[in-house]
């Protein structure tokens, strides 16, 4: 498809202003302007509407595919909460509101969505307080991470390391790393969660904090993971939890109750707001009661007559590490479902969630290579060594399925797992959904058996087939100038 | 409300073909014993979209937003054409997840692609990449990024910078070896020490920080700085305002090495604190040192161009702790929303929005100008100014609030000593009507 | 087979003695495991390394590799046709694929590196 860029003809436009309706005209002295016009494309509004509904028409979408991508929670995204977020009472409300005049008070709906939310993410993790500040769950895992360097500061010593399964995600040992400590991997056991042995090993005065999800990356529930946070805080570390998988255990159990100290939760997954093609997302992080006082600058307080406010005065505080109170209009979605499900809708949502992946581990386990054959929780693990050694791989699997119109499984992670596809169905789908990926999947399997050359060159039915990404790199085309 | 199709009979189905005799769903979480079971789940219970809207819009009316903003501060009350809303409430795009399956993202990645394309050309820098947090963080990561570049860890910041960025970056880099230097403020030269900065320039000096317009509005060519940079192998960094760049000297001209800025004024919603849009972009020759998703432009087996997300190996997902940054989302909807607004624009459009929000500046500090005791700062401004009262704001900006006036920020949340300042900004959507208004008014506050 | 006259390290380096000075590059296995390479960030001419410290970068499209010096020295040739043409590493990683000389400070540390035969086992109990 052509570049908005081409599209561009001098004289089009697409908005148009109003005219200048003041008796004045600044004077903008030479030297501080621009020499050269900025070459945004010109064209009408026709042009960029036509335009971008036929990019769209290229992308796969929940609402318009399955979308089983392991460690995402793609769930459906109800509309009633886009309706929310897009109300004028919250949309236009400029965030130095607040400010302007002592108490806030001229945004206590604002406020008290931020303090009702806080509250419930606080019951639903078993936690004693949360921000919201965090943007995205990267900032989140940043954000958990400062807030363990600020306790030991606060303790006196520093130490060194933090300890990560060598199933987490990527962004857990980046953002350690970030933060300033040195990562130690501990390795997977068989019964697929992390080595206690090795833990124990690792574990001593130098070790800052453990940061690890439960359920795992491969869908399962480590049964000692009390005994590892015992371990942990003996050792005068900390345990962080990242919330990635929360799906899988709401009304179940909570990260406050297995002995984690901070939590951070994915509102763009377990909550079901949108991923946008990569964001906006929330991360909201959750902390027991003696890290309070590192939390980020401001918090939302509730003053004795009822109204609520913004506390700045917080001497041990982390600092600031978001411009305002975080993605307020991903907030107010959350909030919106949460308000929706209550209680009964959030359990059921993880047993659900649980029901339907562990149903789709029962088609496909006959097919696949199951490395961790136990029941799963919400997400499972298949290998697809057996038809890699047809010379089908995971990647191929996956544009096969593009072709059938369902978007692929996360593929190549964890890393633990040799050709993984780690498959997440979600509890909105229904079970006919399951059964038609199931049997698209065992035709795949038998297919890769027949004939494994049939794969390489799919994906055939979409506009483009597979992309060099070699070419992509070494050429560095990254604009259209 | 329920989003889940599983009926009874579903249920009982799946089960039997998990193999689960007895003891129904609860079988499958029979990993988490007793004692590890949540101590309480105390929450409300659902509700119907009726009425949790009725409960939200209760809530939305405990909000004031009939105010007339001439408040900035780096966030902006800007226009946002109704295509904009339309494009991104497009299912496909804001259903969708990272576009790590080209073959089936490719409207997001061409989107991003595009997007960084305008960036470019409007900031005269040769790449960008597909967005970060927000312009504090963008401007956090820039600093991560000189650092990395010039393997030196001090940081030149001007004193004129947003306070707000300020402090983020400051507690970003808490616990790492990062020196900062804070320039002060200087009233005297458009509140920055800008005249005065190479003296702080030395070999173990990474970065400047300079903002155009900075936090008080006040525009500057910083092409001599950058010129004393580079003399010392500094690099210059530039936060940018998106809207000023349509008649502003671009960060290019100026010799910056890095931009980053805030791009909520191009079609985002202000949304009381975000999402919002960092935006960054730099040299080709620092493109790998660059934090950050990327696409790039390529063809598939049959030549057909198509674009993928690139540079990964920068990234968390693979290079994990030695990754450029933690950084997993970009902002890719609202990086939507900017793409189109840009689009909607255009060549003129840009020009001619900036234009407004200039003019009718000028015209806001004419007539406030005018005002018995009020003084408007001389400085070259885009649209953004400062202007001092002769008592203190906080007595007078709760009137101005009760005649429907959102008059400005005043400067003493963040500066000492500066009680009387009141920063004020003019965009295209206020009319000549509501400028005179709030002359009209604060005249009244004060002299009446 | 890995060509007879090189040591080899655990980490798929190889270095190629050539009296006072040694040539760096990455084995064979490495540039598989690695897949087509895109970029190669070279040191600067001149610069001394430590034995095992990071003397350059191998960029694929699925991973981003550190090469790690095998000796101590200092930096006196670079493969510069490596800036256009990093696949020249795939291709031949033991000859046009080299990555940097050096000329070697004092007696090479033997202990970790290993001999052609070592290595082969080496990767075989990889497998």
């Amino acid at each position: 498809m052509e570049l908005i860029f081409e599209k561009s003809r001098p004289g089009r436009k697409g908005l148009t202003l109003p005219e200048k309706d003041v008796p004045a005209e600044a004077k903008l002295d030479p030297k501080y302007a621009r020499k050269e016009d900025a070459e945004l494309p010109c064209v009408s509004e026709l042009d960029v509407v036509r335009h971008f509904t036929n990019l769209s028409n290229m992308n796969f979408g929940v609402d318009s595919n399955f979308y089983p991508l392991g460690s995402c929670t793609m769930k459906y995204n109800p509309k009633f909460t886009e309706r929310i977020a897009a109300m004028e009472e919250f949309a236009a409300l400029h965030p130095l509101q607040p400010q302007l005049i002592m108490g806030g008070m001229l945004t206590q709906g604002a406020l008290e969505i931020l303090y009702e939310l806080e509250n419930m993410l606080c019951e639903i993790s078993g936690m004693d307080e949360f921000t919201c500040h965090p943007m995205a769950g990267a900032h989140g895992e940043l954000t958990g991470v400062m807030l363990i360097a600020a306790y030991h500061k606060s303790k006196g010593k520093r130490r060194k390391y933090i300890l990560i399964p060598d199933s987490g995600h990527g962004t857990n040992p980046a953002s350690a790393a970030i933060a300033g400590y040195e990562v130690r991997s501990i390795r997977t056991d068989e019964a697929g969660v992390m080595d206690i042995g090795e833990i124990k090993k690792a574990l001593n005065e130098d070790v800052a904090g453990v940061m690890l999800t439960c359920p795992n990356t491969l869908g399962i529930f480590n049964p000692r993971i009390k005994e590892i946070a015992d371990l942990t805080h003996k050792a005068g570390g900390l345990m962080y939890y990242d919330g990635a998988n929360l799906n899988a255990i709401m009304g179940k159990t909570r990260p406050g109750d297995l002995g984690f100290d901070i939590v951070h939760l994915n509102l763009h997954k377990t909550f079901a707001t949108p991923h946008g093609g990569g964001g906006p997302g929330s991360g909201p992080v959750g902390v027991r009661q003696e890290l309070v006082p590192f939390l980020p600058i401001s918090r939302v307080v509730k003053r004795k007559d009822g109204t609520f406010a913004l506390d700045y005065d917080r001497p041990l505080s982390i600092g600031y590490i978001s411009p305002f109170y975080g993605n307020f209009a991903v907030m107010l979605k959350a909030y919106a479902y949460m308000l929706l499900l209550g209680r009964k809708g959030l359990t059921e949502v993880s047993e659900n969630a649980v029901l339907n992946a562990n149903y789709l581990k029962s088609r496909l386990k006959d097919h696949y290579d199951i490395p961790y054959s136990e029941n799963c929780m919400h997400e499972f693990v298949i290998s697809a060594s057996r038809q890699a050694e047809n010379g089908v791989h995971a990647i191929d699997i996956a544009k096969a399925l593009i072709d059938r119109r369902i978007h692929p499984p996360t593929v190549y992670f964890p890393l633990n797992v040799k050709e993984a596809i780690m498959i997440e169905p979600t509890e909105t789908e229904s079970m006919e959904t399951l059964d038609r990926f199931a049997d698209i999947m065992i035709e795949l399997a038998e297919l890769a058996e027949k004939d494994p050359d049939a794969f390489k060159e799919l994906p055939k039915t979409t506009a483009v087939g597979r992309l060099d990404e070699v070419k992509a790199a070494k050429d560095m085309n990254l604009c259209a100038l | 409300m329920s989003y889940v199709p599983n009926t009874p009979r579903d249920i009982q189905v799946m089960l039997d073909a998990i193999g689960v005799k007895s003891g129904g769903i609860e079988e499958l979480f029979k990993s988490i014993s007793q004692e590890l079971r949540a101590k309480s789940f105390d929450l409300p219970a659902g509700r119907s979209e009726f009425e949790v809207e009725r409960y939200l819009r209760g809530l939305g009316k405990k909000n004031v937003t009939d105010l007339i903003y001439f408040l900035g501060g780096g966030f902006y009350d800007h226009y946002i054409p109704a295509a904009v809303d339309a494009i991104v409430s497009r299912s496909e795009f804001y259903t969708a997840y990272t576009p790590y399956q080209p073959e089936a993202s490719q409207g997001t990645l061409q989107a991003i692609y595009e997007y960084q394309s305008c960036i470019c050309r409007l900031t005269g820098m040769e790449v960008s990449n597909a967005s970060l947090y927000d312009g504090g963080t963008a401007l956090y990561e820039a600093v991560m990024m000189a650092i990395r570049i010039t393997g030196r860890n001090k940081i030149i910041m001007d004193g004129a910078v947003s306070p707000i960025y300020r402090k983020m970056i400051r507690s970003y880099t808490g616990n790492l070896s990062v020196e900062f230097v804070e320039t002060p403020l200087f009233h005297g030269s458009r509140m920055s020490y800008r005249d005065e900065i190479d003296r702080y320039l030395d070999d173990r000096t990474a970065a400047v920080i300079l903002q155009n317009p900075n936090f008080f509005g006040t525009i500057d060519d910083h092409s001599d700085i950058a010129e004393k940079c580079r003399e010392k192998g500094i690099l210059v960094i530039e936060s940018v305002y998106p809207i000023a760049l349509g008649v502003l000297k671009s960060p290019r001209e100026m010799g910056a090495d890095i931009v980053t800025g805030e791009g909520q004024s191009l079609g985002i919603p202000l949304s009381f604190g975000g999402p919002y849009l960092g935006f960054m972009a730099t040299k080709k020759e620092f493109v790998r040192k660059m934090p950050g998703r990327v696409v790039g432009a390529t063809t598939d087996k049959k030549d057909r161009r198509g674009f993928v997300l690139t540079l990964q190996t920068r990234e968390q997902h693979i290079r994990r702790s030695k990754a450029t940054s933690n950084i997993c989302t970009n902002e890719a909807l609202c990086a939507l929303r900017a793409l189109v607004y840009m689009c909607l624009l255009g060549k003129e459009g840009i020009k001619k929005v900036a234009r407004l929000c200039m003019d009718k500046a000028e015209y806001a500090k004419k007539i406030l100008g005018e005002i018995k005791g009020v003084e408007v700062k001389k400085w070259p401004t885009f649209n953004e100014f400062i202007i001092k009262l002769p008592k203190d704001t906080s007595e007078v900006i709760g009137k101005l609030i009760s005649k429907g006036i959102a008059a400005g920020f005043p400067l003493s949340r963040y500066y000492k000593g500066m009680d009387n300042y009141l920063l004020v900004a003019v965009t295209e959507k206020r009319t000549k009507v509501e400028i005179t208004a709030f002359a009209n008014a604060l005249e009244d506050i004060l002299w009446s | 087979m890995v060509p007879e006259g090189h040591k080899y390290t655990k980490e798929h380096e190889w270095l190629r003695v050539e009296g006072e000075e040694a040539v760096v590059g990455i084995t064979d296995y490495a540039q598989s495991e690695l897949g087509d390479i895109t970029f190669v960030e070279l040191p600067e001419k001149g610069r001394e390394v430590n034995r095992s410290e990071s003397i350059a970068t191998v960029e694929s499209v699925k991973a981003a590799s550190d090469v790690y010096s095998p000796v101590s020295g200092k930096v006196i040739e670079i493969n510069g046709a490596l800036a256009d043409t990093p696949e020249l590493i795939n291709r031949s990683p033991y000859e046009e694929g080299w990555i940097c000389r050096l000329s070697v400070a004092g007696a090479i540390e033997m202990e970790n590196l290993m001999d052609a035969e070592a290595y082969e086992n080496y990767l075989k109990e990889l497998k």
